[in-house]
């Protein structure tokens, strides 16, 4: 699933999730602008992929992240590619797979609430103009919780869906998993309440 | 705890969910029981402010719920029926130091305790695990443990067992059973409630019986098959 901590006792797992997102800072912002030939763009690649092995976490982890992003990526590919030629394509669409891939890399191999913690220290010293460093890194939190709620509403819709026999109308997709999210959304937060979110 | 309900209304728009209900508790086990769309649910939110009356007062050790709610939340748990509403962080350990964090305990503190709650629930083995993965029962243990992690004094639960099959049901049951704390069920199944203290039957906003388990569920059953 996109994102959620796969436990693990790695190097990378161990490392701290401050310096995990700082360097997923400073090496997406560096990859953004010093790449410009699909060689290095194919090489940087290889070492991100490396580091999923070495993270343990198996082949099909990178293929995972960037399955959800497949079509649109197909999409800028031919478009630059018709535009701009192959290389400058494989150059855009790389880099934008190389980011992806880091972003999974710290998500994975990191607690949630780590990089709460994080994001809770980072916002803290603007605190004081109004924003609760907390409720932000619960934000957080709640974000990435429910990426697979809202898999399992849409399997569940489309399972439905295919069951009454409407095929692929998106009108009977759309409208059943907005309003499932919202009475999910609504349940959350009676149970935030009642947890002392509040508190 | 002291659970002091006095002539309690509360209602959706034009819908009276509860109509003048006043009762006091203070048994260690308690059961609410009656059809859907009674109050049930209306009525075990009032216990610890999730709603708040329209007309009248609740009060929990004399707190009163309008006035008092995080401090009455503090010492009231609650668990939902769907235990995936009411699990919001992404792995079991940090779903259950959820609510350790949020009162500020020290890191240390938080992994002992998290560490016993998982140990006592069964699921020291899935601490790591995505709480998403986990099957319904484990889910609902795991809701129960996040709760159970703060060690408050009454623990409400709306039907809890109403999404899981027997064997999981039964599991949870023996969980409810084996708890120190006050508890208030709410339930369709009636045979969890053989061994508590008292029962209320609500229907229609109203509670219609109250007693023992054996006449209060015997009164249910009697009304719903009429």
């Amino acid at each position: 699933m996109i994102g959620i901590y796969v436990p693990g006792n790695s190097g990378i797992h161990r490392a701290p999730a401050g310096l995990k997102l700082l360097l997923l800072m400073l090496v997406g912002t560096a990859s953004a602008l010093l790449l410009s030939r699909p060689w290095q763009v194919g090489a940087a690649l290889l070492i991100v992929v490396g580091s999923y092995q070495f993270a343990g976490l198996g082949w099909r982890a990178p293929l995972d992240q960037l399955r959800p992003l497949l079509w649109l990526l197909a999409g800028v590919a031919a478009f630059n590619a018709l535009t701009s030629g192959w290389a400058h394509a494989v150059l855009i669409v790389g880099t934008v797979s190389l980011l992806v891939l880091l972003a999974g890399l710290v998500t994975l191999t990191t607690r949630t609430s780590d990089l709460a913690d994080v994001a809770v220290t980072t916002v803290r010293p603007v605190g004081r103009l109004g924003v609760d460093p907390e409720r932000l890194g619960l934000l957080l939190a709640l974000g990435i919780r429910s990426v697979p709620v809202v898999v399992d509403l849409a399997v569940e819709v489309r399972d439905a869906q295919h069951a009454r026999g409407l095929g692929r109308d998106p009108r009977a997709f759309a409208v059943p998993l907005i309003v499932r999210s919202l009475r999910h959304a609504d349940a959350l937060s009676e149970a935030l309440v009642a947890r002392g979110a509040d508190d | 705890m002291l659970i002091e309900v006095e002539h309690v209304s509360h209602g959706y728009g034009d819908r009276r969910v509860l109509d003048d209900v006043s009762v006091a508790l203070d048994q260690r086990r308690i059961g609410l029981i009656g059809p859907n769309g009674s109050g049930k649910s209306t009525f075990a939110r009032l216990l610890n402010a999730l709603v708040l009356p329209i007309r009248g007062c609740v009060r929990m050790d004399g707190l009163d719920t309008a006035r008092e709610a995080k401090a009455i939340r503090r010492r009231v748990g609650f668990c939902f029926t769907d235990p995936d509403a009411q699990i919001v962080m992404p792995t079991v350990a940090e779903d259950v130091a959820f609510g350790l964090r949020r009162r500020g305990l020290h890191r240390t503190e938080v992994a002992t305790r998290v560490a016993a709650a998982l140990q006592a629930n069964g699921l020291a083995e899935y601490r790591d695990h995505p709480a998403h993965l986990l099957s319904g029962g484990q889910k609902q243990l795991l809701a129960l443990a996040s709760v159970l992690v703060t060690e408050p004094d009454l623990l409400v639960l709306d039907e809890p067992t109403t999404l899981l099959d027997l064997r999981n049901a039964r599991r949870i049951a023996d969980v409810v059973a084996a708890l120190p704390q006050q508890v208030v069920l709410v339930t369709h199944h009636l045979e969890l409630l053989t061994q508590f203290d008292r029962v209320l039957v609500i229907d229609d906003g109203r509670i219609i019986a109250d007693g023992n388990p054996q006449e209060a569920t015997a009164h249910y059953v009697r009304q719903m098959t009429r």
